[in-house]
């Protein structure tokens, strides 16, 4: 025993500086397992303090005011009515900026707005305007007859110093470029404006009365120059605020606004990309009203007793163009073969889930000049075969059908559209190969007319006639690369009558003209107009007041929430 | 060391040069312009004209391209055509959105992604070995559209206990100095907001770490299990080492080089943006900047963005490259 005894202390000596590195690794990963667990459990506190806090606050609204919170899928792409395009961007310079004629609130009326009347001279080429007094815009210069010519001359003409911060899209595409047709805008008086054009332009009062020509304060476009569309300053309602790209744009009432005083205090736009996502947050009570609904969801919609669905009277139309200028379809009897077969009213019962009308004018019902006397081509699968005979294909032909790749109003679901098109046309020997591309692509090649049978739409700007029949139908809009008539329709009589329309200021004569061009076209069937989808606002209960307006952007100047 | 740094670091500019003149490539070369697609419906010959002409898209491609090359040597990114603003401040109002999530879900897959592969590994064929793994496949596989939306459901509508989506709730104002919400609610002291954020962080993050983790504990359970079977550890155990020291020291620390390479493809992945989760959860991250950017054909917008994202992902690579030294020391790099 002693024996061993004695080895002890050496075997203890030679192994100590393991027996050392082991207690010291043990120490350090002690100390390391402390540091995790405590910080586990600091995790586990701010977990529990957090879910504590849960709710409260979430929804409090602003001290002394009420915010109306609106959510759509995109964000503005800038807050400059001039240089936009999209209903994102007018959804919000609509409450910032006004007009100088205005829509009434639910349908494509006109009636007075920042000016109070007009007069048009004998030969159609001047109109007079006189304004409202008394004006101002947000910050706190004068809106006057200076300020209108101010903005037009920003608009039309290309050398002008605050001509930047984009294009000017709409308004070479209403008023045919730069100048355009408006050749001259002179102030009359402090209140008076005269516009010289270079042609009688009929929908001229109703261009006036577009989103995109609201009247901007001067003095800050000369402030901000290329950067306004991020400090917008109009006469509205509602005062530009904050914007945080992709999140959220603020307004606030603008309390020296002439007319009455809205009941929010503010709006918020939020962005909400996913549909589902964002009826969730609606549900959740996290926004107040909110565009873009999956016609999935309608039914479940329509049955919450917390929510209230309001349709937009419909300014558009789905429509499947037939280039025309092809073989087989150069033949009207093909043409009108194609529209016999397709059962439009099964498409809106099973895609807008049914939330639209057939079509039978390529013009909405809501805008004044439609037919209605106009008989559709019947859903008749044996008339069609008929006609395919008739032509000289009893046996039908093979050709591609061309699907939006993106939803639209007027196309919901392009991709189940065009399946159920393809089996509408394969009951009459009319096989199709479906065909898509993205969205730039789509359009790219529909303008150079590489089509055959191509699925399109269109919503209206202004609520006028020629603003459907000549941009989707006139033969001067079927040059190759650039066709806003993607039917490539070249009938010179329709074309004619359009023209003729153009000129004419009587609104009975011109009405009387398109009802002609409409029974052209319907004979010579270049499209096949296929539905007037009208788009859901979505809202909570409490909201009042809410209208959804044909052109697809509504003021909240009258807006209110009940609490 | 440090020339092999500053060696890598110049390697960057052809890197960066190939990178830019394939970004340029690639967005010029699908059919569709600007123009068409701001236009849309609406395009008119003289309108399309007119918006080329002064868009620059009439110049031929070299030209335009040594434009875009010549304006980002002298830092200049361009303005976004869509929207008329900087493309940098794009970026920078953008950025930070992706990196706080991309933080938060990257903190969230390694540790539970480490914590679980090392379990399984430790405990081969055991129950927590087989559902952990069941559940790593299933996190791989699962569609981020579809478990984002079960979570928004689940806990924002069902439960109540978390908000929808978004980064704020719209009654919560923060001061922004970073722009990443959660350091700039502790910068400002402003609790209520730092509480908000973290809130709107929980699903959105939770939702993205689920691929990375899944990836990281497979990772870390195979590359465990190899090192686990070598003699050094059999030494550790055998000089009377805890089995917690064997494991993290000696096992865990060896098997890390792999898993680190795969954290770092990772990182660098999701700092590029995630495009589903970003749009599930109304994040307004650089990925769907950048998908709206191509669809729109906004050119400086997806140059730059590219050119950015490109330059992240090899610095990231970079900083791996360089941790591998520590994890490894018979790493040399000369």
């Amino acid at each position: 025993m002693t024996g061993t005894a004695i080895w002890w202390p050496a075997i203890w000596y030679i192994s100590r500086p393991l027996q050392i590195k082991k207690k010291k690794e043990e120490e350090k990963y002690m100390r390391k397992y402390k540091a995790v667990a405590l910080l586990a459990a600091l995790v586990l506190v701010l977990g529990v303090v957090l879910s504590g806090c849960g709710g409260q606050g979430q929804q409090a609204a602003k001290e002394g005011g009420k915010t109306f919170v609106f959510a759509r899928s995109g964000d503005a792409v800038g807050l400059d009515p001039a240089n936009v395009t999209d209903g994102e961007s007018l959804y919000v310079t609509h409450q910032i900026f006004e007009t100088l004629l205005n829509y009434k609130p639910a349908d494509t009326e006109l009636v007075p707005g920042l000016a109070t009347s007009w007069e048009n001279s004998k030969d159609g080429k001047e109109w007079t305007l006189t304004l409202r007094k008394g004006v101002k815009f947000q910050d706190g210069t004068p809106f006057n007859a200076q300020a209108v010519k101010f903005n037009f001359d920003r608009w039309r003409l290309q050398n002008n110093p605050y001509h930047v911060g984009g294009n000017f899209e709409y308004y070479t595409s209403m008023f045919g470029g730069f100048p355009g047709v408006i050749k001259d805008v002179q102030v009359v008086n402090d209140n008076t404006v005269k516009f010289i054009l270079t042609r009688p332009l009929a929908p001229f009062l109703a261009d006036l009365a577009m989103p995109t020509f609201g009247i901007a304060s001067p003095a800050a476009v000369q402030k901000y120059g290329k950067d306004f569309f991020k400090n917008p300053v109009g006469t509205g309602p509602f005062t530009f605020v904050s914007w945080e790209k992709d999140q959220k744009i603020i307004l606030k009432r603008n309390d020296s606004y002439w007319g009455p005083k809205p009941a929010l205090s503010e709006i918020v736009f939020r962005t909400i990309p996913d549909n589902s996502a964002r009826l969730m947050e609606l549900k959740s009570g996290t926004i107040d009203a909110m565009i873009g609904l999956n016609p999935d969801d309608y039914k479940t919609v329509k049955n919450d007793p917390n929510l209230q669905v309001l349709l937009r009277p419909s300014m558009n139309l789905g429509y499947l163009a037939i280039n025309d200028q092809k073989k087989p379809f150069n033949d009207p009897k093909v043409r009108q073969a194609i529209a016999c077969a397709i059962d439009k009213k099964a498409l809106i019962d099973a895609f807008y889930a049914g939330l639209g009308k057939p079509a039978k004018n390529p013009l909405p019902p809501s805008i004044w000049g439609y037919n209605d006397k106009i008989q559709d081509y019947p859903y008749d699968p044996a008339k069609a075969k008929e006609l395919l005979a008739e032509a000289g294909f009893p046996n039908g032909f093979t050709t591609t059908l061309w699907a939006m790749p993106v939803a639209r109003p007027y196309m919901p679901q392009p991709k189940e559209i065009a399946q159920a098109i393809q089996t509408d046309l394969a009951k009459v020997g009319i096989k199709t190969n479906i065909v898509t591309y993205d969205w730039a692509t789509y359009i790219a090649k529909g303008e150079n007319g590489e089509h055959d049978l191509y699925l399109f739409g269109w919503t209206g700007d202004n609520g006028d006639p020629d603003n459907f029949l000549y941009v989707l139908l006139g033969k001067d809009n079927t040059v190759k690369g650039a066709a806003s008539n993607v039917c490539f329709y070249q009938n010179e009589e329709v074309n004619n009558l359009l023209k003729q329309a153009q000129s004419v200021s009587d609104q009975s004569k011109r009405a009387a003209l398109y009802e002609q061009a409409q029974e052209i076209i319907h004979q010579d069937e270049p499209m096949v107009p296929l539905v007037h989808s009208m788009e859901v606002v979505v809202a909570k209960k409490s909201v009042k007041n809410l209208i959804p307006h044909p052109t697809g952007t509504e003021s909240f100047a009258n807006v209110d929430i009940q609490q | 060391m440090t020339n092999y740094i500053i060696k890598r670091l110049l390697l960057l500019i052809p890197v960066l040069l190939g990178v830019s003149f394939l970004a340029f490539i690639l967005i010029h070369l699908i059919p569709g312009d600007p123009a068409q697609v701001m236009l849309g419906e609406r395009a008119t010959p003289q309108a399309l004209a007119q918006l080329r002409q002064s868009l620059g898209l009439n110049d031929p491609l070299y030209v335009q391209y040594l434009r875009f090359l010549g304006h980002i040597l002298q830092g200049n990114f361009g303005r976004s055509i869509m929207t008329q603003n900087p493309v940098l401040d794009d970026l920078a109002s953008h950025f930070p959105a992706t990196l706080e999530l991309t933080i938060a879900a990257m903190f969230i897959a390694v540790v539970f992604g480490i914590s679980a592969g090392t379990i399984a590994a430790v405990k081969q064929y055991s129950i927590f070995d087989n559902v952990s793994m069941v559940g790593a496949l299933v996190g791989v596989s699962m569609p981020i559209f579809w478990l984002g939306l079960l979570l928004i459901w689940i806990f924002a509508q069902v439960l109540g206990w978390l908000p929808p989506s978004s980064r704020l709730s719209v009654a919560t104002s923060l001061h922004s100095i970073t722009n990443l919400n959660v350091l700039d609610a502790l910068l400002t002291g402003n609790f209520p907001a730092l509480v908000d954020a973290l809130k709107h962080l929980v699903l959105p993050s939770l939702a993205l770490a689920t691929i990375p983790l899944s990836i990281i504990a497979r990772m870390t359970r195979s590359s465990m299990l190899e090192v686990m079977n070598q003699d050094y550890i059999r030494t550790a155990r055998a000089k009377g080492l805890t089995e917690n020291v064997v494991i993290f020291k000696h096992a865990l620390k060896n098997a890390f080089l792999p898993v680190l390479t795969v954290m770092g493809l990772q990182f660098g992945t999701l700092l590029g943006g995630a495009v589903m989760t970003e749009t599930i959860f109304s994040w307004p991250g650089i990925g769907r900047m950048l998908y709206i950017a191509i669809m729109a054909r906004d050119f400086p917008v997806v140059q730059g963005g590219i050119l950015f994202i490109a330059l992240l992902f090899v610095l990231i690579n970079l900083l791996v490259d360089i941790l591998y030294k520590f994890f490894d020391p018979k790493i040399r790099y000369n």
